[in-house]
């Protein structure tokens, strides 16, 4: 299925290349350039471009391109999906999946590329069974062994390749056992020039993180499991008692990962927890324009929203703006003519507020469109659907672990059109 | 003196030559003179780099040889990177080879790396290698095994073709289900190296395709696709256990199953898609491929219901619709659908497209909306996910509008979305559009218009142009609207629009004089090319409407032609012909000082359509006859253009493929086929397998009739029930099946029975013909089990009892029929078979009371509380417990009631009447039935007196959540061997020596759980069996005694957490004594 993997930075240098059948020349690469050429914007490469002989089928991640190259038909999602996964587990292995750190490891990524697949075909990708055979590296182990010359495989073959579970590694052991969840709400919504609630949905995803000895079966209910309306799971959850009791039901890999995503259908009214005021104008025949944002909370539960920025990309003729602002700064950069303001928390008493003066290139005509608003913000201790987690049972083991479980809401996608 | 001349002659020569010689030596002096600078350096800088290379590589080479690992690991290491990297490192090989057998498993796995990378240039050296993979093959471990076979496998050398023949195939019989599963993968590469091996291999593909191991079957049906797709009769044995198998298989795996399954199941099952006409719109003929002919037919019949030409035409087709039988599904083909229904809740993106792709092209039209609420989960995935996504999205929703329109807001485009992002949801959304939604759509088009990105403005226009089209409510809105952004400041939108508004305009040339009129005044100020042409040819093609403009606009253009664009230039040529044609009188000078203009033009096709123009209008004796029909052709009525969608043609491609996402048939793409018209023999699926239908069904009967209220296989029924009208359907074909197959078989011997299959069983000859009416698989005798405990339920409902699950307003005759002939058939097997699975009375065991509540807390009310063990009165899903009260005090307690209760999620209670009083020193026996939804949770409630309120708890011990369940030794074992894998719990126990005895052991453990005893052959093997009381899975208890004092204590069962409760609380009750 996948013939090669070239990785190639953002100014065009491929700087890793993989093969798992016969060498494709780099040459292959020139047509992925071309199209990159045409897209002018790097989000904008198509992902999947066909050339003479081969198809290229590409990801885009942390200003990294993993072009892969196919030669007969295949899912493209399938090639996607698995691209994201390898960038998923740089990530998880190296705490950052830039150029500079595959560069720095490029023996543990060959490793890593080697034993994901075998002849373009996925072998293992669960990250519990890749640690087991590729050690991740750290500070500490990297000085052992540059002491000692031994290595970052691991001496032992991994079982759980060959086990029923095949995310969990073997043996396990922690001195503290501990597991923890962490429901992590993000509010998508997009909000007309009136204030009135476009479209708005909740995409939530309880991430993990589990560290229990031996073979400990969880089980994870809700108060209010009806609320989910669409949800995909990690493989090891038991999807028959999900159907059955709505009860999470699994054996853990061991470490972080997530449990599941879902959606909250936008058939329940969704929670907008912060308004925008906004007065954005600019003048006909003149080269100025009014800026005059403010924020406030809204339908917050009474938590405060915290980590507030708002962004917003200003059309092009804008040259500068002289705007003060109660809370927060602000930076604008000419360049690309992004506005970020970033506030904190918002406090009820006092709402922060940023105005001023927009100043427009001088002859240019007055900008057809105002810019919309990006918002981000944060709330602790917050499910803003409302999901609870009931209860978290352990069969299987005799210690009683550590449990947690934190809510926090964010704005996902949340766009104030103005 | 000869000889001396013969010397004098040789040393002449001899003198000759070296002059010769050294004449050419000065000739190339004189020919090359000094190397230039340039030269130099050149020669100077590759020999440098030649040398450090030299060096770096020597370097490399001393590492390798040496004798520290650290040395050795450390070259590797970087040979690898300049693998990476796509230097040469090929010259190293022999030095890297020589590692292959070191110890050190990184050394040993980078030469691997090393190997895999360059064994191909140096095919010879690479031989060298071969032996020790050999070796390893035959190592103890199976990881390294399946290793050695990667590894061996992945070196391309034509020479070892044989011995990864003979290893494939070796490996392909290992007993690791991981070894096998690289056999494989190695099949395909061999296949790639030598597709010669073709047959051999699909020998091996046919072995592994019979495995019934999960990890082997992604891995083989990966092989079997692109080794020999077109062996779909590999499949048919498989096909049943692949569906079955499919929840269980990693997630690569699932996708590659489950596109082979989607091409499969169109050459084996008929449409499900022709059952009723009434739900056909227009679309949906175009999906129907084979069957379109037809259809069209009836679509056409069905319009045009009273013309007479076709009536007796459609007479013959009604009679026709009613001699073919109702459309049944092949109960393989639910099954498919069926069990991938769950992996639409998977994380991966590929599968869930894989299954939404599944259904699109084989479930029932209506089935197949479930698909698009995951498919919109994925748009919160990344970019490239949401591209995928969104293009086959756009390929359904033209077809089937109604599965995404409940979803119209999830496709709005954020100002951040990436232009290709923003333009497939552009298209969705103009796909969705009707008559409903469309003013909210164009509002939101208002604000797209806007956009900063002119790109996707533009695409927004040609959106609200097809709307217009398509809904023609709208379309003088549009129009309007489209008119208004003429004056937009932009110019990629207003010329956008003029084209638009072109379009629009000729699909209803009435009365839009307006309009042209404003366009043309337009011609002053826009300047893109394409939309200057529409507007001249919008005049030319209206000229009579705007009599007055027409020749003024010509008069401009005349001024400007030279500096026009050639695409512009065309069109006010077109323009001067027509207005020649129209209204000679004032545009003649014109046209023909235009015409001059363009002999000379210096494109070609300018010049070329001059020419022809020329000819054409202007009358001549050369001319001949066709310009008397100028005017026809230059002012025929033009037909409109037809707004689509790009997407349209897409659905010839199967979706999810990347052959569909790029719109051409890609290199080893699989044409999906069309449905057959008559299914192929489903009987080739049929798998022989020992015959378990039978007696489960039997038993299954018998047990129903016994205790009416008990569900068994309440894990599979649910998710039945939810279709009611599927099982139906099932039903029916299953019996359809059976009569097919009787009238194909001819097997004449089993007619004593009647047509309906659960009646054989009245003919006792167990291995005779009932195995024949029975079908003999696995799969579908859970198909049958579920079948009949749907139709003991819907008895149940008619008898009175409440059963919400089943309908039986849409039961058929023949259902009912069978219905009345298994009842028949249970009454007399009741008699035949003794051995039946059941819900047996429990076994007499002590009675062991818990304390409820002291009657020091109790203020003198004491409480315990037992478990009866019996079947609860109350609900089938309840535990029954018995809870005395006793008055301890000396006087009355009055009203003795259960209050607030406080039981976790999904928990029921049933609880006692009041007690009005209790004299003192008596007391009381009363029964309450608790559904602990089988778990250990423990039910809290309050116990009230007429005065007081005490908080007690019930914590149920797991053995009591158990009812036990009566089977015999087969029927244990296979239901043992359905419930293997993670369903298994096991561990090995010592136990004490005075417990080794039979009746001891059982009387421990039936203490301990309430469990039913299986009668057993060995003597040193114990079985229990039992069924949990709320979802009545089973609980299959194993105890086998080994030397030595120990036991395997393994326990099988569906619900793993109580499994290992009990393995947990079984454990020292053997081990003490």
């Amino acid at each position: 299925m996948i013939h090669s993997l070239f990785l190639i930075n953002c100014s065009g240098d491929i700087f890793l290349e993989k093969h798992w059948k016969s060498v494709v020349s780099q040459s292959v690469c020139d047509y992925f350039f071309e199209a990159q050429e045409k897209a002018a914007d790097v989000e904008n490469v198509p992902p999947v471009i066909s050339t003479p002989h081969h198809y290229l089928i590409s990801i885009y991640r942390e200003k990294i391109f993993f072009v892969s190259v196919i030669q007969t038909e295949v899912p493209p999602l399938f090639v996607i999906e698995f691209l994201h996964r390898v960038a998923d587990t740089f990530q998880d292995y190296f705490g950052e999946c830039s150029e500079t750190a595959i560069k720095d490891n490029v023996v543990i990524v060959y490793e890593l590329l080697e034993e994901m697949l075998d002849n373009g075909f996925p072998l293992a990708t669960e990250s519990n069974i890749l640690k087991e055979l590729i050690k991740p590296p750290t500070i500490l182990r990297s000085v052992v062994n540059s002491i000692t010359g031994s290595s970052n495989m691991g001496e032992t073959l991994p079982t759980g390749q060959l086990s029923n579970i095949p995310w969990r590694r073997a043996v396990v052991k922690y001195t503290n056992n501990e597991a923890y969840f962490d429901v992590i709400e993000e509010i998508d919504a997009i909000i007309d020039k009136s204030g009135s609630t476009v479209f708005a949905e909740i995409q939530g995803v309880i991430d993990s993180c589990i560290k229990l000895s031996g073979m400990p079966d969880l089980s994870l209910s809700f108060m209010n499991p009806r609320l989910l309306d669409d949800v995909s799971f990690h493989p090891c959850i038991r999807f028959k008692r999900w159907e059955s009791e709505r009860v999470l039901s699994f054996i853990p890999p061991d470490g972080n990962f997530r449990l599941i995503s879902y959606r909250v259908s936008s058939q329940n009214l969704v929670a907008i927890p912060v308004y925008v005021k906004h007065i954005i104008s600019f003048k006909e025949n003149s080269s100025s324009g009014r800026f005059d944002v403010t924020i406030g909370p809204k339908q917050n539960m009474g938590k405060t929203v915290e980590g507030v920025i708002v962004t917003v990309h200003m059309p092009k003729a804008v040259l500068n703006m002289n705007l003060t602002s109660t809370q927060g700064s602000y930076t604008f950069d000419p360049v690309l003519k992004v506005l970020t303001w970033d506030i904190g928390k918002i406090t009820p008493q006092k709402l922060p507020n940023l105005k001023g003066i927009v100043n427009l290139q001088s002859g240019a005509p007055k900008p057809e469109e105002n810019p919309s608003l990006n918002v981000q913000f944060k709330i602790q201790q917050l499910a803003i659907s409302g999901l609870k987690v009931n209860r978290l049972d352990m069969f299987g083991e005799k210690y009683k672990p550590f449990k947690g479980v934190k809510y926090i809401t964010k704005a996902g996608k949340f766009q104030v059109r103005t | 003196m000869e000889q001396g001349s013969l010397l004098a002659k040789i040393s002449e020569a001899s003198c000759n030559i070296r002059s010769v010689l050294e004449m050419a030596g000065s000739l190339q002096v004189t020919l090359k003179p000094e190397p230039s600078v340039e030269e130099r350096e050149l020669a100077n800088a590759a020999a440098d780099q030649y040398e450090q290379n030299l060096t770096v590589n020597e370097d490399l080479k001393q590492m390798l040889e040496s004798n520290k690992d650290s040395a050795k690991l450390d070259a590797m290491k970087r040979i690898v990177g300049m693998i990476a990297k796509g230097k040469n490192a090929s010259e190293l090989f022999p030095a890297v080879v020589k590692n292959v057998a070191s110890k050190n498993i990184e050394i040993k796995k980078l030469v691997y790396v090393y190997l895999m990378r360059y064994a191909e240039e140096q095919q010879d050296l690479a031989l060298l290698s071969i032996s020790t993979f050999q070796r390893a093959l035959k190592d103890p471990n199976q990881l390294i095994r399946a290793s050695a076979l990667r590894v061996l496998s992945s070196i391309r050398v034509p020479i070892i073709v044989p011995i990864m023949m003979l290893a494939i195939k070796e490996a392909s019989a290992d007993l690791s289900p991981y070894v096998r599963k690289n056999a494989a993968h190695a099949i395909q590469k061999l296949y790639s190296l030598d597709p010669e091996q073709k047959e051999m291999l699909i020998e091996v593909i046919e072995k592994l395709l019979k495995d019934k191991s999960t990890l082997v079957a992604g891995s083989v049906v990966m092989a079997f696709e692109e080794v020999c797709p077109d062996r779909i009769d590999l499949i048919h044995k498989n096909y049943r256990k692949l569906c079955n198998l499919l929840v269980d298989v990693e997630e690569w795996g699932q996708v590659v199953i489950i596109h082979m399954l989607t091409r499969y199941a169109r050459t084996q099952f008929v449409s499900p898609w022709k059952e009723d006409p009434a739900s056909f719109s227009a679309q949906d003929i175009s999906a129907l491929g084979m069957n379109q002919d037809c259809v069209i037919k009836d679509g056409v019949l069905e319009e045009d219901n009273e013309k007479d030409f076709y009536e007796s035409d459609e007479e013959q087709k009604e009679k026709d619709q009613k001699v073919k039988k109702p459309y049944a599904m092949d109960p393989d083909h639910r099954l498919l659908i069926r069990n991938t229904k769950p992996l639409l809740q998977s994380r991966n993106a590929a599968v869930v497209m894989a299954v939404a792709q599944l259904y699109w092209h084989l479930a029932p039209k209506s089935e197949a909306g479930i698909v698009s609420k995951s498919l919109v989960r994925l748009l919160r995935s990344n970019r490239e996910v949401q591209y995928i996504v969104l293009q086959n999205i756009a390929t359904m929703s033209i077809q089937r509008k109604g599965m995404f329109e409940p979803y119209l807001k999830s496709f709005y485009v954020r100002s951040t979305d990436p232009t290709m992002i923003k333009t497939s949801k552009l298209e969705i959304l103009t796909n969705l559009a009707n008559e409903a939604n469309i003013s909210t759509l164009l509002r939101e088009f208002q604000t797209y218009v806007k956009s900063q990105d002119k790109q996707f403005a533009a695409a927004t226009i040609q959106a609200i142009g097809r709307c217009a089209t398509n809904i023609s409510e709208v379309t003088d809105t549009c129009l309007n609207g489209l008119v208004c952004l003429l004056s937009n400041r932009d110019e990629i939108v207003v010329a956008e629009s003029v084209v638009v508004i072109k379009k629009l305009l000729q699909t209803q040339p009435a009365h839009h004089g307006e309009i042209i009129k404003h366009m043309a005044k337009l011609l002053d100020t826009i300047t893109v090319p394409v939309a200057r042409a529409s507007i001249l040819w919008l005049i030319g093609e209206y000229c009579e409407r705007v009599p007055k403009i027409a020749p003024d606009v010509l008069r401009k253009m005349a001024k400007s032609f030279t500096n026009e664009d050639d695409l512009v230039k065309l069109q006010i040529l077109n323009l001067g012909a027509k207005l020649y044609l129209t209204n000679s009188k004032q545009t003649k000078l014109l046209t023909q000082y235009i015409l001059n203009l363009g002999k000379y033009d210096q494109s070609y096709d300018i010049r070329d359509r001059t020419r022809f123009i020329r000819q054409l209008i202007v009358p001549n004796e050369k001319s001949g006859a066709l310009s008397k029909y100028a005017k026809k052709i230059f002012l025929a009525q033009k037909p409109a253009p037809l707004l689509e969608s790009p997407f349209k043609d897409r659905d010839r491609f199967q979706l999810g493929t990347l052959s569909h996402t790029l719109n051409t048939k890609a290199i080893g793409y699989l044409e999906l086929s069309n449905w057959p018209e008559v299914a192929p023999d489903p009987s080739v699926r049929n798998v022989e397998v020992i015959e378990l239908g039978k007696e489960w069904s039997v038993a299954l009967g018998k047990a129903k009739k016994e205790k009416p209220t008990e569900k068994f296989y309440s894990d599979s029924e649910e998710e039945e029930s939810a279709s009611t009208t599927d099982t139906e359907s099932e039903s029916t074909s299953e019996s359809e099946k059976e009569k097919n197959g009787k009238e194909e078989g001819s097997s004449m011997e089993n007619s004593e029975s009647s047509s309906e299959e659960l009646s054989d069983s009245e003919s006792e000859s167990k291995e005779g013909s009932a195995k024949k009416k029975f079908k003999t698989t696995e799969e579908s005798d859970s198909d049958d089990t579920e079948k009949k405990t749907k139709m003991i339920s819907k008895k149940r409902e008619s008898s009175g009892s409440s059963d919400s699950e089943s309908s039986s307003t849409e039961e058929s005759s023949s259902d009912s029929e069978s219905e009345s002939d298994s009842e028949s058939d249970a009454e007399s097997r009741k008699h035949k078979n003794a051995i039946a699975s059941k819900v047996s009375s429990p076994i007499f065991v002590p009675m062991k009371t818990h304390e409820l509540l002291h009657r020091m807390s109790g203020k003198g009310l004491a409480a315990h509380y037992h478990f009866s063990r019996q079947p609860c009165i109350y609900g089938n899903q309840m535990v029954s417990v018995q809870v005395t009260l006793t008055n301890t005090t000396d006087q009355k307690l009055e009203n003795i009631h259960v209050g607030e209760r406080k039981l976790p999620a999904g928990m029921k209670m049933h609880v006692f009447n009041p007690i009005e009083f209790l004299e003192p020193e008596e007391s009381i026996t009363v029964s309450m039935g608790i559904d602990f939804c089988d778990s250990t949770q423990t039910a809290s409630f309050q116990l009230c007196t007429k005065e007081d309120h005490f908080n007690v708890n019930i914590q149920p011990p797991v053995g009591e959540l158990l009812l036990p369940v009566t089977m015999s030794e087969k029927d244990f074992k296979t239901e043992q061997g359905m419930l293997t894998g993670m369903n298994e719990t096991s561990t090995t126990i010592t136990v004490a020596p005075q417990n080794s005895t039979r009746l001891v052991l059982l009387e421990k453990v039936v203490k301990a759980a309430n469990l039913g005893v299986v009668p057993s052959g060995q003597d040193n093997i114990h079985r229990f069996s039992a069924k949990t009381v709320h979802s009545g899975s089973l609980m299959l208890v194993t105890v086998e005694l080994k030397e030595g004092s120990t036991a395997q204590l393994i326990i099988n069962t569906e619900k793993t957490v109580i499994g290992s409760i009990l393995l947990r609380e079984l454990k020292p009750v053997l081990s003490q004594g």
